[in-house]
């Protein structure tokens, strides 16, 4: 399979990276090299195969139900670009 | 299950309608942390002080999950008498979003950890529905996103962000607004009985998106539309009949239904498209590698059946056979598990064995017209099971009549919380006149002194009612009015 | 002039400080023949002196003394724990507490964590010193550390025929021509060679401890997935990553790890079990041991040297007393197409926090979408862009099948190769650790990024299946550039890997480091990167 320039402009909404049009030829070339490095997979037979979901055997852990973390606005906040009143702040979101 | 009732069509320009209705619910698991952090779910705090490192998804942080949330889930599960999957997994539902911080949510996609179940839906005394439920799953909340604070900043608060979420998602086994309603009703019911969500739709901690579609009747399903975010059942229930005249009007004017996301503006009754200028959704939904399979064994599953409450449906079988409740009022009775409590505790209080029809009747009557001029439940208003037990059972032993009970009742709302109905009674010299010759001599008094009424009454014996008021006055209302009705009749000669 | 000592802690009295390995350095601590603060002002020379390589991209001189100074003082009442005083250095990758944490990455730029990743406390709760972070590709995603937003990291090799003058002029150049120390673990290997700690946490995901440790002549291991918490560490595949150590001896490696594993409620994939004493495991007999030799991993038209290397070492092992078997991994040259659907996929996940609303770089826009698109093609470097939009695509509906869930089942027969080896009674395998050694920087994948891939094709299959695995140096190839060796293990069973390991290394004979032809005076100029200039964390504590 390859893509398109369509579809390179498409993947890169979606990851939400802006993408300038110049670079899209060269963004499909790569793209397309290693969609064709990874072709071959179509080819093992996997058939009755269960998809891997955790690489070693273990069970999920689960945590008491206890409030042991929270009360730290600074520490959340400590970095953010833009925060006000304790809020992170972003440009309007209109729905 | 649902088939076409005529009397649920909805008549069109072009002729009948029928109105498909599916539900998912998200309501908001009862635990004290998140589902998958230590910090508090508790509603209301400062902005982001709710909100731990990985609630704010700094870098490096990692999910791990709340035993009672799983718990909550899989009680729910039983509950909702489904099929609990013994093994689930969690997926990451993938968009950008600035109260979404991971850029995903945990959600449940491929393999709930609870599958199908139902609901039985109660219409009306004698006509009842099951809404199958298609599965339920764990997910994250998000955070919150404050538009009125600027006029070009949102505001983004955390608090809200993971906080453990149940989605209901029933199969489109519903055919009105009514159908809706009363399942929203049902189901919110069975949880706040397990006591795995509060029910609270006034904070949002349970809210419903409302997939409608309609057909011709007997014809297949088609094109749905789902609305969004519905916070009131009064308002799922204006939505749905909004969406389907829209709908209607729309396929009857030769046009079609898109399959699209629409939001319901209460303030002008009408469903409205949310029709982004995005592109389509594309969740890119993958099992999330932070976390392993949910596995549970059996024993646990029926450990926590073995603690489960009696859930309403059990309860109103047991209040019509142990009580000779009729399915009405068993029905009103259980709706609330503080109210059915309440009630059990007043027909057995003291150990006595009272009438519970009465007992009922005093519930579903009085308290509970008291207690809704009060916007309180039953449980919530200071009049005590003991007080209606005490009420009643001075009826039933005469010694008051309903009328003077019901004053009594009065008394204690507005004056003496605390008393018994007993000392009330005593307190105020209520107690019912049942001697005979106290009445017959009122009745005497009156019949003498009232000559032309008595020649009425023989002629029109409805005037008796006059007679029977005439005395109850004498006696300040205290006269037993059976025995009050007998003397005059014999007196009268009627 | 370098610190010498003349107390006879080593064999060579005049050894430089620096020159120690971790056990050797501990036991001078514990013999109070040495302070911390000695030890740890001598790495923080060899630093400032060794700039140009690039291999620290943020020192932390004023906490490294002031932890060096508690450890003297725990070392002098007979206390301490088993790192005690003992300077180390911490791949950028792991979250410290108010230190410069970005992953090589300009999206972090300025994250000061207000937390500490749980390997990193576990080191500094057994007394380790913090020299500070560590040169990386960016979100680890590279063979060469190349892909560093503060860029590459030179060598301490000299490349074949390269005069030292030559090598300087291009290390205060744009440091073409010079080598590769590997990556993503770039800086941890390239300081550890250089004697600028005695050892550094690094991760690997796909090869990067593995590969920079062969590229550099030092011992890396990337232990069991799992044996070590994720917690702190910024992600870059989670079912993938896993944190180990880099150090100059199989010994070193052991004594590290053993401080880094263990478990962590906090990362839910991480063994619960508490980690076993590696350091007892190095010299352990491996008589009677069965070592695979995969006949997969001999690839066409390979590097007839590489082909050498693995025979002397089947030859070392058979010596020392292991019983050799051939054994066939079938799936193996599956492993990494699987991997670069795998990686990229969770990648592009992993990597969508990164929006300029939280944290990090933020590029204003009119709205939110075009803030988050300007800031993550901003801050986002090309080939973490390129994973993230591979990752994103084979996610994507319609593709999914095709590409994600068929590469989790591929992964599922190559953990059944190693799971079948393992029952028929392996121990261990044994293979090359890299397909060449290294080459020079600015030289591959610049056309086409599959190149630079290749470089993984040894190391990955064990990434996929989880299992430990472990890079010792083995020996130089004729033009004089260290090679190689990987030994696979049962899973949780590194023990095996340290005594086969030093087993490698008593054969090979200890790999003598280059000397130090990068060393200048006081440097003025680190290079032309302004964001870097100033490498001393200490003094650069954020604008607030």
């Amino acid at each position: 399979m390859s893509v398109d320039q369509a579809t390179v402009r498409r993947i890169a909404r979606l990851a939400r990276i802006a993408v300038k049009n110049e670079e899209l030829p060269h963004l499909q070339g790569e793209i397309n090299a290693i969609l064709s490095f990874v072709e071959e997979l179509g080819a093992v037979d996997v058939e009755g195969v269960e998809p891997m979901t955790s690489v070693i055997p273990m069970k999920l852990p689960m945590r008491p139900d206890v409030v042991t973390d929270g009360e730290i606005e600074q520490k959340v906040l400590a970095n953010a670009p833009l925060a006000e009143d304790d809020f992170f702040l972003v440009p309007k979101v209109i729905e | 299950m649902a088939q076409a009732d005529t009397s649920r069509l909805i008549k069109g320009a072009t002729g009948d309608w029928e109105v498909i209705v599916g539900l998912e619910i998200h309501a908001q698991v009862t635990s004290r942390s998140k589902l998958f952090s230590g910090a508090s779910t508790e509603f209301g705090g400062a902005p982001n002080s709710h909100v731990s490192l990985v609630d704010a998804a700094m870098p490096g942080m990692l999910p791990v999950i709340n035993a009672e949330c799983v718990a909550q889930a899989v009680r729910t599960g039983l509950g909702l008498k489904a099929k609990i999957n013994l093994r689930s997994t969690f997926d990451r539902k993938n968009y950008f979003y600035p109260d979404l911080p991971q850029g995903y949510q945990i959600s449940q996609y491929k393999s709930p950890i609870v599958g199908e179940g139902e609901v039985l839906v109660d219409l009306t005394p004698d006509r009842s529905i099951k809404v199958g439920i298609e599965r339920l799953h764990l997910e994250q909340d998000a955070g919150k996103s404050l538009h009125d604070q600027s006029p070009t900043m949102s505001f983004v608060d955390l608090n809200r962000s993971g906080v453990a979420l149940m989605e209901i998602v029933s199969k489109p086994d519903m055919r009105s607004a009514e159908e809706a309603k009363a399942y929203v009703t049902k189901l919110r019911a069975i949880l706040r009985y397990i006591g795995s969500c509060d029910g609270d739709m006034e904070k949002g901690n349970l809210r419903a998106d409302v997939n409608v579609s309609v057909r011709r009747p007997g014809e297949p399903f088609n094109t749905r539309c789902e609305i969004k975010n519905v916070n009131s059942i009064r308002f799922i229930g204006q939505a749905i009949e909004a969406e389907a005249r829209r709908q209607i009007a729309l396929i009857e004017d030769g046009g079609t239904v898109e399959q699209e996301t629409r939001l319901f503006d209460p303030s002008r009754g009408e469903t409205r498209s949310m029709r982004s200028k995005e592109e389509a959704h594309d969740y890119r939904y993958f099992p999330d590698p932070d976390l392993l399979p949910l596995e549970l064994d059996e024993a646990y599953v029926e450990g926590l059946a073995a603690h489960l409450p009696e859930l309403p449906d059990a309860k109103k079988a047991r209040f019509m056979a142990d009580y000779g409740l009729s399915a009405y009022d068993a029905g009103v009775l259980v709706a609330e598990r503080e109210t059915a409590d309440y009630f059990e505790a007043a027909v057995a209080h003291g150990g006595v064995k009272r009438d519970a029809k009465a007992v009922a009747n005093w519930i579903m009557g009085d308290l509970a017209a008291f207690a809704n001029s009060q916007s309180l439940s039953i449980s919530q208003t200071l009049v005590k099971p003991a007080q209606i037990a005490d009420l009643v059972d001075l009826i039933e032993a005469k010694t008051i009549s309903g009328k003077i009970a019901k004053d009594v009742l009065a008394i204690i709302i507005a004056e003496e919380k605390e008393a018994t109905p007993s000392a009330i009674v005593e307190a105020r010299g209520l107690k019912q006149v049942t001697d005979v010759g106290a009445i017959e001599a009122a009745v005497d008094q009156i019949i003498a002194a009232n000559p032309d009424k008595v020649a009425q009454a023989q002629a029109k014996p409805t005037m008796i009612g006059w007679f029977v008021g005439q005395v109850m006055k004498a006696t300040g209302g205290k006269a037993n009015p059976q025995a009050v009705n007998d003397a005059l009749k014999r007196k009268l000669g009627l | 002039m370098n610190r010498r000592l003349a107390c006879g802690l080593t064999d060579d009295p005049l050894t430089d400080l620096t020159h120690l390995t971790l056990a050797e350095a501990r036991d001078a601590l514990k013999a109070r023949k040495v302070s911390s603060r000695e030890l740890t002002q001598a790495h923080l020379d060899a630093m400032e002196r060794a700039r140009l390589l690039n291999a620290y991209i943020a020192e932390t001189p004023d906490k490294a003394l002031a932890m060096a100074a508690a450890s003297d003082e725990r070392l002098a009442k007979g206390e301490g724990g088993p790192l005690e005083g003992l300077p180390i250095g911490v791949k950028d990758l792991y979250a410290t507490e108010g230190v410069h944490t970005q992953a090589c990455s300009h999206i972090l730029d300025k994250f000061r964590p207000t937390y500490e990743s749980t390997v990193t406390a576990h080191l500094w709760r057994d007394g380790a010193v913090m020299l500070g972070k560590l040169n990386m590709d960016e979100f680890a995603m590279g063979s060469s550390n190349e892909t560093s937003y503060y860029g590459p990291v030179a060598s301490p090799w000299l490349p074949p025929n390269w005069s030292e003058e030559k090598a300087r002029a291009a290390l205060k150049g744009d440091k073409r021509g010079l080598l590769v120390p590997g990556g993503s673990s770039g800086g941890s290997a390239a300081a550890v060679a250089a004697h600028l700690c005695l050892a550094a946490t690094a991760s690997d995901t796909g090869g990067s401890i593995r590969q920079p440790a062969a590229f550099t002549g030092t011992v890396g291991i990337k232990p069991t997935y799992g044996r070590c918490s994720r917690y702190g560490m910024v992600a870059f595949a989670s079912s993938l990553d896993q944190a180990g150590p880099i150090a100059r001896t199989v010994r070193d490696a052991a004594i590290m790890l053993g401080s880094m594993a263990g478990p962590d409620p906090k990362d839910s994939t991480c063994f619960n079990g508490p980690a076993p004493d590696y350091e007892a495991a190095v010299g352990r007999s491996v008589k009677g041991r069965v070592i695979g030799v995969p006949k997969e991993y001999r690839l066409d038209g390979m590097n007839p040297e590489i082909e050498t290397l693995w025979a002397q070492g089947v030859e070392w092992l058979r010596d020392a007393g292991a019983r050799i078997v051939d054994i066939s991994l079938p799936n193996t040259r599956h492993a990494l197409p699987a991997y670069y659907i795998v990686a990229p996929a969770e990648a592009s996940s992993n990597l969508a926090r990164y929006d300029g609303v939280r944290y990090g770089l933020r590029e204003p826009g009119k709205d939110i979408v075009e803030l988050y698109e300007k800031t993550r093609a901003a801050g986002f470097g090309p080939e973490v862009r390129r994973r993230v939009m591979i990752g994103t695509y084979v996610l994507s509906a319609g593709y999914y099948d095709a590409y994600y869930v068929r590469a989790q089942k591929i992964r599922t027969l190559i953990k059944r190769d190693f799971e079948r080896a393992f029952a028929d009674g392996v121990d261990a395998i044994l293979t090359p650790a890299t397909p060449s050694a290294a080459f020079g920087i600015g030289e591959k994948g610049s056309a086409d990024p599959v190149e630079m891939y290749l470089n993984d094709v040894f190391t990955v299959t064990v990434n996929m299946a989880g299992l430990p695995g472990l890079a010792a140096p083995a020996g130089l190839t004729e033009q004089g550039l260290p090679l190689g060796l990987q030994l696979i293990g049962r899973p949780f069973d590194e023990e095996t890997l340290f005594s086969l390991g030093e087993a490698i290394e008593q054969a090979a004979g200890r790999m003598k480091l280059p000397e130090p032809w990068w060393a200048c005076g006081a440097v003025a100029a680190v290079g032309d990167r302004g964001h870097n200039a100033n490498r001393s964390e200490d003094f650069d504590d954020g604008a607030g």
